[in-house]
């Protein structure tokens, strides 16, 4: 009850109540609750028309330069995030792919085996998710393949949403839940804020990592 | 008197309704024990509740109907008059009875058709494991000698008059394997192994469906079972454990070689290739299947073309996604998978 309620209980008769900031309380509850069901709707649209095919992206043959000694990777950028990352759907879709195209054989759920880590904080070819695109697009050396023309461009970016999501770089309530099997780490939605980002100490004695 | 509009609706409707249940899906045709003893279940519950069902409205009606005598009408409300009491206790304890006796009656017939569908298990000479996914059926033939397993999808073949164990389980979420003229519903739960028997006593086509809501496409998730003679089976057994066809004519060489360099064979296998997908459906055979896409298209060529070209537009949500090729390419590539016979 607020302070001017109390007053005016006090003030009047012994028993006498004070409805209107029950009311007041309620009305705000109905509306915050409306938004948020609202805003809970656009987070798991999903779109299952494939985008057209003709993509900048996916018609030139995107370089990374390799640097030796300090310098971090270029960050590369589009306006594509947005439609990958913000959607729920989207990044769930890149987990299931994550080991449908066995990412896993090499990643191992993102904590690394044959191929890097993509839990950790250090991104050898950059973090952004057009960066993480084209490294799975396009390979990298030391073993890491190409996938070009043969996972279809929205899926790549599917993928590259949900690697972000293994670091906490997506949004906690985009990012997938618990799995249906056991798990040696929390959920990509329990993740903590990822470090400021590190430039490696020298590219090139990492292996090939997105 | 001309009957009115509606009489005519009320009357044509459920013929309508019944010419609609062909026979290849329905409970009410059955082809195999465990569906004649589901169906008499089925039929002994309607009967007998449809005659309690009447009795009771027909006493609800006589209650309303019924005119108060005018010595009722005088008399205080509150008085009793013993000898209609005991009428009215002799009656409502004898309904009381007769439902006791009547649910009892349809656990104890429910319990013996359990017991009947039961008694097929373990007679079994075959063993066909079948895993739901989103939105289709993995099929797989089991054997003790791991090069005589076959690997195929949506479509089940039996041999006639002989139990077969269908052992289900679920790659993803709970599915529902319902073959109405066969035999009842199982669930397919994930981590959760059931089965179910089939036995099938006259040749023909079958038609299943997912029968637990599973997503997007859970209306498309069909599954056929075809019962040949035990020679046939075995003519069509051999057949599906040969590698695939290998391509004929230079269109179909074009398509084995864009199948194996785009996204189809990230998913799909065809045994004989260097294809080991299997997060899709095998393809080793796909042209010998009735239907594509667990039953939503036939298997026609222009069928197979609209699939391949845009899965989306065809199975909003199907997990195959479009793979961009050229109309050549794609031509190609129906004429190769349209040869896997």
């Amino acid at each position: 009850m607020s302070s001017a309620c109390r007053e005016r209980t006090n003030g009047i008769a012994r028993g006498g109540r004070c409805r209107r900031p029950g009311v007041s309380f309620g009305a705000a509850f109905a509306i915050i609750g409306l938004a948020l069901l609202l805003a809970a709707c656009q987070r798991e649209s999903r779109p299952f028309e494939t985008p057209p095919p003709a993509d900048a992206s996916n018609d030139e043959i995107a370089m990374s330069p390799n640097h030796p000694g300090p310098g971090g990777p270029q960050a590369a950028s589009s306006a594509r995030w947005e439609k990958y990352e913000q959607s729920a759907y989207e990044v769930a879709e890149g987990k299931r792919l994550f080991t449908w195209f066995n990412c896993n054989g090499c990643h191992s759920k993102g904590g690394g085996g044959m191929g890097p880590p993509l839990m950790d904080d250090k991104w050898i070819y950059g973090s952004s998710i057009e960066n993480i695109a084209a490294s799975v697009r396009e390979g990298r050396p030391n073993g890491m393949p190409t996938f070009r023309g043969l996972i279809p461009e929205d899926q790549i970016w599917q993928i590259a949403a949900y690697v972000r999501s293994l670091g906490g770089f997506v949004r906690k309530d985009m990012a997938p839940s618990r799995d249906d099997s056991l798990s040696a780490r929390p959920a990509e939605n329990r993740l903590p804020a990822p470090r400021p980002q590190q430039a490696p100490a020298s590219p090139l004695s990492g292996q090939g990592k997105p | 008197m001309k009957p009115s509009r509606s009489l005519r609706f009320v009357c044509t409707a459920p013929v309508l309704l019944v010419a609609g249940c062909s026979e290849w899906q329905s409970a009410l045709h059955p082809y195999g024990e465990n569906a004649r003893t589901t169906l008499s279940l089925i039929l002994s519950f309607a009967i007998i509740c449809t005659i309690v069902w009447i009795l009771v409205m027909l006493a609800l009606a006589g209650a309303l109907l019924r005119r108060r005598s005018n010595a009722e009408g005088l008399r205080p409300p509150l008085e009793t008059d013993p000898r209609r009491e005991r009428g009215f206790t002799r009656m409502v304890g004898s309904a009381v009875a007769a439902t006791v006796l009547i649910l009892v009656g349809l656990t104890i017939a429910s319990f013996f058709a359990g017991k009947s569908n039961a008694a097929l298990t373990g007679k079994e000479m075959l063993t066909v494991r079948v895993t739901g996914h989103q939105w289709w059926w993995e099929v797989r033939y089991q054997d003790a000698s791991p090069s005589h397993t076959i690997i195929s999808a949506n479509e089940i073949h039996v041999p006639v008059g002989e139990p077969v164990k269908i052992e289900l389980d679920s790659g993803d979420v709970i599915h529902s394997f319902w073959v109405p003229s066969l035999a009842g519903k199982r669930d397919l739960i994930p981590g959760r192994p059931s089965e179910i028997t089939l036995l099938v006593d006259k040749p023909g086509v079958y038609r299943g469906q997912c029968a637990e809501f599973c997503g997007y496409q859970h209306a498309h998730m069909a599954i056929t079972v075809v019962a040949q003679r035990p020679d046939a089976f075995d003519a069509w057994r051999k057949a599906q454990l040969a590698d695939a066809v290998p391509p004929a004519g230079a269109q179909q060489r074009r398509g084995q070689q864009v199948f194996l360099s785009t996204g189809c064979v990230l998913c799909h296998t065809i045994r004989g290739t260097p294809a080991g997908g299997t997060s899709g459906p095998d393809l080793t055979h796909v042209a010998s299947r009735q239907g594509l896409a667990a039953d939503t298209l036939p298997m026609t060529r222009g069928a197979l073309g609209a699939w391949i070209a845009d899965p989306q537009s065809v199975k909003p949500g199907a997990k195959m996604p479009r793979v961009d090729l050229g109309p050549d390419d794609l031509n190609a590539v129906v004429a190769y998978v349209g040869s896997l016979k």
